[in-house]
Parts: C-alpha cells; structure tokens; sequence
C-alpha cells in the first residue's frame, strides 16, 4: 500500500462540501464534520440546501472553517463528497484549483471532471459491514478526515458526541468511519495539500439559529410554547419539546397557527411569558390576533422565519422578503418591536430581550428571522448568560374599587394584573375600551387611548440599542443591512479591502421602532451608501426613504439562496465603480 | 352583588343573553367562586360583550378564537375557573376547528355556546346552526345548507361532557352550567337561545314546545350510544346532560405544572448551562 506523501501547503482553512439525495444522512455527516472540525479548534460555519423533500431531491451541507473568525458560508468548494452522481454534475465546477471529489465509482460511473479524483467503493464497503444503521453517509467522513488530515479522533469525538445516548450506533459508526479513513490514507498517496493542524481555542458549541432562539427562550423563563410546525423555524419547537419537562415548560402543537397566537396570548394575558413561532404563511394567519395584543397590550413574542414567498414560495429556501409585512400586518394601528437578529449570538440575546421588551412595553414583539439564519450552524463561545436580567414590566398591587388596567400614563404603559389576583379584575377587549376595560365609542376616549398606546414607540425608541458599524469609519462605501445579511456582509469587508475598496457597514438588529436618526446620519456621512438585501423590490431602502426621507440604492438577490461574501463583494465593487 | 360590573347590558330586549347572564352569574355564585379566580373568555357577536356585565377577569378576544385563548390560560394557571362564551357563528362557522380540537384535548373549562341560529351582530344571516331553507338576509331565497350538529360534533370528538340548555330556563340552565365548571374535563353547553329581532323561527314559544327535559326521563348520560342517540334527536329536542364521562385530561400529561401552577414558577434564575452542554 502506499503511502501518502503530499506535503500541505494550507493549514486550517478550507470548504468542505457533502451533496447526495434526501435520506441519505446528509444533515447527520454535516453536523458530524462541523463538529470534528470544532473539536480541532477551528472556527466552522454551515450551511445547508435541500427541496421540500423527505426522499431524492438533492441535498448539500457546507461546512467552512478556518482559524480565522468567519460569519458565512464559502463559494468555492475544496473537497466535495459526492454520494451521488447529480452532487458531481452540480458542484464540481464550484472546486477551488487543487479541490478534490471523493465519489463511489460504482454510483457516479467515470468521473471527468478537473480535480483530484479519490474513488471510494462506498457500496462495497457497506456490503461488508454486518451493522445495519450503517450508512454511506459514515464512511465518507472518514474518508473525508484523511483527505484533509484532520485527526481520527476528533470524529470519533464528534461522532459520540452526536450517538451520544446510543452507544452501539457511535461504536459501529465509529467503526465504519475508521474503515473510510483508513481507505483513503492507504489507497492515495497525494491528498489535498490542505491539512487540520489542530488549534488551542476557547470552549465553543456548535448552535444554529433556531438552536440560539429556543435556548434564548428558556433561558428567559418562557414557560408556554403554541407552534404549529412549519420550516424554517420548526427546530425551535422540537428543542422546546424535548427540554419541556426538565425546564417545566408547557409545549403545544397547536391545531393551527391562528391557534398558535392566541393560546400564545392567553398564556401571557394569565402571566406567563409564551411564544409562538413560525413562518410567513403562518404568520399570515395569525396577523388578526397580533392587532389583538396589540389592543389588549398584552405582552407577546412571535418568532418568525422568513422564507421566499409568495404563497408557498420555495419552503426551504431563504429570503427577507417579509420586512413590510412584520411592520405592517394587521389592521389599525398599533405599536409593535421588530428585532432582526443577523448571527447565532443575535438570535439567542434577541429571544432573551423580547421577553423583556414585551412585557415591559406590554406589545407584541416579532423576531424576523429567516432559513439561513435559522438554519447555519455557528461554532461560538456559549452565551453568557450572567449580565442578562429578567425585566417582567410594571405589576399592579392590591388595590379596591375598580381595576384601572388600561390607565393613561405618561409613557402609555399601565401596570398589570393578573387574573387570579384579588383587586386586579379587568376586561381586556380587542373592542376599543376605557381606562378600566369598558367599551367605548366616545370619541375623546377613543383617540386618548390611540394615543397613550402609540405613544410607547417614543420611549422604546430611546432605549433600543443603535445599529452597529464594522469597518472603519471612513470608507468608501458603506453597507447598509439587517438580519441574515450581517456574515455575508462582514465576510465581505475584507475582500473588499482586497479590491482596494475601504468599507464599512451597517448592521440594523434593533428594526422597529426604526433608528432613522442614525441612519440619517450615515447617510449623511457616507461617502457612498448601498443595501444588501435579500428580497426583490428593496424593503429595506423604502423604509429608510419612509423613515428619513433619503434615498438609497439596494442590491439586491432573491433566488431563494443567501449572498455570499464573494457575492456581496462582487456587488458592491460593481456599485461602486458603476455607480455613485 | 359583587358580579355586577359599572355597566349595563345593552344587548335588545327580550334578548336570549339575558336568561344566559342570568344563570352563569347565578352559577358562579352557587358554587361560591370568588370573582377574582374566574376568567371570562369571549368572542365577537351579540354574546361576546357578555364578560363586560360580569364581576370576574375578562377577555373579549377577535370572532372564533375564544377557545384557543382559553384553554392555553388554563394551562397558564390552572387554578383559575375558565369559562368560554361563544356564539353559534363564533365557535361553529370561524371557530369549529379549535371547537373540534378543544373536545378532544380534554382541558379542564368550560365552553357555553350561545346558539341563536342567526348572525345578531351583523344584522340577520344565516348561521350555521340555521336550519335548511332558513331565509335571511344572506339566504333570501331560503338557506341551502343543513346545519352542524354541534352535540354529535362533540361526542365524534371525545368531548368528556356533553350537555344542552334553553335561555328561556334559567334556572334549569344554571343546573347545567354548574354541573358544567364541577365536571373535571372539558364541558359543553349548548344553549338555544332565541333572537327577538332576527330570527323568528326559533322563538321563545318553539323551544318551550319541541324541547324536553332529559332528566327523568330515562336517559342514562354515561352511555355513549344513549348520548349520540340523544344528541340526534329533533323535534323535539333534548335538553339537560346527554353525555358525562370520566376521561383523563390533557394536563394529567403534563408533570411541568403537577405541583405549581406555571404562573407560579419562577424563572429569575433559570440555568441553561446543561443545555449549552449538549452543544459542545
């Protein structure tokens, strides 16, 4: 047997690619390798496309990492695990120069593509090993810690970390991995000339968005969860259900999202902090009754994962094309917090913060989302958690006589009280009412009670944190985004750099009540600004013309898949010389 | 009397709501229930300003929806009384899913639908309890469709307690609903209730001739078969207790809030070091 000789020439940075058909573990073996690649020390991000499919279709799972810190997925592909023949045809011309395909020749037939070719008989393989849940899917991680020297044991770490609770499943994966690795390492004496040199770093968890939401949740005492299940935020009900008894929380698969909403309001209402989650579809349904927290100021969270509309759109895809919606849907007027979290570390203190928000500012509070957020996964150090404080608003005490629950104050917000509490009894009604819950038509009353609950964005306003700027603070151009688009953009800066072009950007976590005073400013200061958006007609740049009167160009993608850094740096240089 | 409120009723007079006011204030009192740890959960329609005229925590929610908020505040703090008023339109045309699921899920409360046979609000459609070729303003030439059968509806779905009462007898009707909020499970009541202004088919005068009270008349409730025999029969039509049984309820599932209500728990120090383990 030969052995492999080849000399590395890159450490610690590469893009590793698996793609075959629904079913067949791809989202298992990319977990698994995020997670090895984790364990050496590097710092990983994921990303994973699939059709609305449960068999076929095709489906990939990305996995860059460095010892850099990244915020997004890669373009071009070093090694690319093909479980079938569609992954070849696809991404090989997505290969970096040197990239390497690891294929079963008795699946994907001749391969002529311009790589370094390493033919495993993954068929073969499995015909010979006794265990059952065996799949193809194992033995090409092994293959694939050989081909880019990653020391067997971090898979093996990985993978007990994953099989963690059935031991006979991590040993025979174990097992099968071994046999790829070893397969690889004696049949090719050249490997890819990219090695893992494993590195010191910090404790980190491996988390994707949905993960940070749900953990963001608990950790801020949500007790009550009503989510009918729908991609892309589906994960945050599964980790709600599975942690219900040890965290006593009360998980529901509701009959429906309207349902979802208002269980979550009466939840809130009795004095439980509740959320509901779900995606535009869903949300659809349940616009009527967030006009109705609205009304009754009763304190909510919605989480709300975007994906490509209309209508069904594509289900599994991603796109921020809900921004208009999330500030606008359902009738009337009232007020509402936006929060659009951009990275894993986003998600978790924006799951935490709007329990605060909504209970403090007694209003609905929207997370929007989106897939890719959703669904990265992000290796980052664990939340800390000691700072945060949980903030329930203003509780009335005991009091006689009438319950003034909807009182005018100076700030719109009126202590509450809670049904079972002697002295607090009120009506909360989605007809307009009085101070005390009665219903009224008079038209002074009617207008004061608009009043005192509009007049809450005022104060929220001054307290929501302010937009962030990366970059230096003279640049060429200044990117102006929300949600998502924060890694790809921050991933961008310096390929920018590399193109000669200072950037800086602007990310908006904090959406609404919208902070136009500071992106006047930037505006005012920019020598050019642009958008990255993720959706077709430039929600974004309407809102800050709406909020500032300035206009601002959007670059714009909507096919259903993420910018990536190349992208987003292609777009602007093209903007930059272009334009201006 | 500590039920009444500052306010009251405006619905018209001679209204049906009036005798169902009647006997939930008279129930709420026979069973010694303090105001403050009853919760009133209504929808839109000539019902759903109910809970403005009665003493207890309200919440006058949008049209269809009351069951869902309802249930979930029980489960919110179930140490609370939870009562749900609903129309006929409200709990079987826009709400009759969350109907069907809340039979079956089997939470501890209450439901009263207020079963008129007519849009009142609106001023005078066709309901879904309408009965075939009810003419109304939406069904001039006389309605084509037949109506839900909402005690079957019930019975199909696992409802634990499954009864109907006659606005026009109050005091029968404040027998059930108390008979109701006792049962441990989710109870029905469907309560015909007639509408001066827009329905004159369904009048004070037809209930009291083509109804019939169940109790002593041989009805056995803990039979299904006797129950889903009961609740097919018209013309006339039965009234009192068709069906009760003993079933578990949803929260004897539930050891999250077996030993404190999930409004009672504390969450100013909740620790999720353990989960961020499993993430490591």
């Amino acid at each position: 047997m030969p052995k492999q000789t080849a000399r590395s020439t890159r450490t610690n940075k590469f893009v590793w690619l698996i793609g075959g058909e629904a079913g067949y573990g791809i989202l298992t073996a990319g977990e698994i390798f995020a997670r090895a690649c984790m364990h050496a020390g590097l710092n990983v991000f994921t990303s994973t496309e699939y059709p609305s499919l449960i068999r076929g279709g095709h489906n990939t799972f990305m996995v860059r990492a460095s010892d850099q810190e990244i915020n997004a997925h890669g373009e071009k592909i070093d090694a690319l695990i093909a479980l079938n023949k569609e992954t070849i045809e696809r991404h090989a011309h997505e290969l970096n120069t040197g990239g390497g395909i690891i294929f079963d020749p008795e699946v994907c037939g001749e391969v002529s593509a311009k790589a370094k070719l390493y033919p495993v008989p993954f068929s073969k393989i499995l015909s010979e090993l006794t265990a059952e849940s065996i799949m193809v899917n194992t033995v090409a991680l092994g293959a694939s810690a050989a081909l880019l020297e990653l020391d067997f044991s971090y898979i093996e770490s990985a993978i007990a970390k994953v099989f963690g609770k059935k031991p006979k499943a991590t040993e025979q994966n174990v097992a099968a991995s071994q046999i790829g690795y070893s397969h690889i390492k004696n049949t090719f004496p050249e490997n890819l000339g990219i090695s893992v040199k494993p590195a010191k770093a910090p404790q980190r968890i491996l988390v994707t968005g949905n993960d940070a939401l749900a953990l963001g949740a608990v950790a801020a005492g949500c007790k009550f969860a009503a989510i009918y299940p729908m991609t892309p935020t589906s994960q945050v009900l599964h980790r709600l259900a599975a942690w219900q008894q040890k965290y006593n929380i009360v998980v529901m698969q509701p009959e429906d999202e309207i349902a979802g909403i208002n269980a979550a309001i009466g939840v809130s209402f009795a004095g439980v902090r509740s959320l509901t989650a779900t995606s535009g579809g869903g949300f659809s349904l349940m616009a009527e009754a967030l006009g109705m927290a609205g009304m009754t100021e009763t304190p909510l969270v919605v989480i709300w994962g975007q994906r490509p509309g209309p209508s069904t759109g594509l289900p599994t895809r991603t796109a921020q094309g809900d921004l208009q919606f999330a500030l606008h849907a359902s009738q009337g007027e009232f007020p509402r917090i936006v929060l659009a979290p951009g990275d894993i570390d986003e998600c978790f203190h924006a799951a935490y913060e709007a329990f605060n928000l909504a209970e403090r500012w007694q209003l609905p509070v929207i997370i929007l989302v989106d897939k890719h957020v959703c669904e990265c996964y992000k290796s980052t150090t664990p939340f800390d958690t000691r700072n945060l404080k949980i903030d329930r608003g203003q509780f009335a005490s005991a009091g006689s006589g009438e319950f003034p629950r909807y009182k005018i104050t100076e700030n719109g917000v009126s202590p509450r009280a809670l049904p079972g509490q002697p002295g607090g009894i009120f009506r909360a009604v989605s007809d307009e009412h009085d101070e005390y819950g009665y219903l009224t038509e008079e038209p002074t009353t009617c207008k004061a009670m608009n009043d005192k609950r509009m007049r809450k964005l005022e104060y929220i306003a001054r307290e929501l944190p302010e937009p962030v700027l990366y970059g230096p603070a003279k640049a060429d151009v200044t990117i102006i985004g929300w949600g998502s688009t924060k890694g790809s953009i921050l991933d961008a800066l310096p390929l920018l750099q590399a193109k000669g072009i200072a950037s800086s950007f602007l990310h908006i976590n904090y959406i609404w009540p919208f902070p136009a005073g500071t992106l006047s400013r930037t505006l005012d200061d920019a020598k050019l600004a642009v958008c990255i958006e993720q959706n077709a007609t430039g929600q974004l740049a309407l809102l800050i013309r709406e909020q500032t009167g300035k206009s601002v160009q959007s670059l714009l993608k909507y096919d259903g898949r993420q910018w990536t850094p190349e992208q987003v740096a292609a777009a602007v240089e093209k903007f930059v010389k272009g334009g201006a | 009397m500590m039920l009444e409120t500052k306010t009251n009723p405006t619905w018209c007079p001679g209204c049906g709501n009036y005798g169902i006011l009647g006997a939930l204030k008279g129930a709420i009192t026979e069973l010694g229930l303090a105001p403050h740890n009853v919760l009133i959960v209504a929808g839109v329609g000539c019902h759903g300003h109910e809970p403005q005229w009665v003493n207890t925590y309200g919440f006058q929610t949008i049209h269809g929806r009351t069951l869902p908020l309802a249930q979930a505040a029980k489960l919110a703090n179930h140490e609370l009384t939870v009562i749900a008023v609903a129309g006929d339109g409200d709990c079987l045309d826009e709400g009759m899913s969350h109907f069907i699921h809340a039979c079956r899920r089997n939470i501890d409360m209450t439901l009263l639908v207020h079963n008129n046979g007519v849009f009142g609000l609106t001023t005078g459609q066709t309901s879904p309890t309408s009965g075939k070729g009810f003419v109304s303003k939406s069904t001039p030439f006389g309605s084509p469709e037949p109506p839900v059968n909402s005690l079957a509806l019930a019975l199909e779905a696992g409802a634990s307690f499954v009864s109907r009462g006659f606005a026009g007898d109050p005091k029968h009707l404040q027998e059930l609903v108390v008979k109701a909020i006792k049962h441990r499970g989710f109870s029905l009541v469907e309560i015909f209730q007639p509408c001066v202004v827009w329905n004159k088919v369904n009048t004070y005068d037809f209930w009291r001739q083509n109804t019939y009270k169940l109790e002593g008349a041989g009805h056995n409730p803990s039979s299904r078969e006797a129950a889903w025999r009961k609740s097919h029969e018209k013309e006339p039509w039965p009234l009192g207790v068709v069906y009760q049984t003993t079933t578990q309820m949803l929260t004897d599932h539930l050891p999250q809030i077996a030993k404190q209500t999930l409004v009672k728990q504390p969450i100013g120090k909740i620790d999720i070091t353990p989960l961020l383990e499993e993430y490591s």
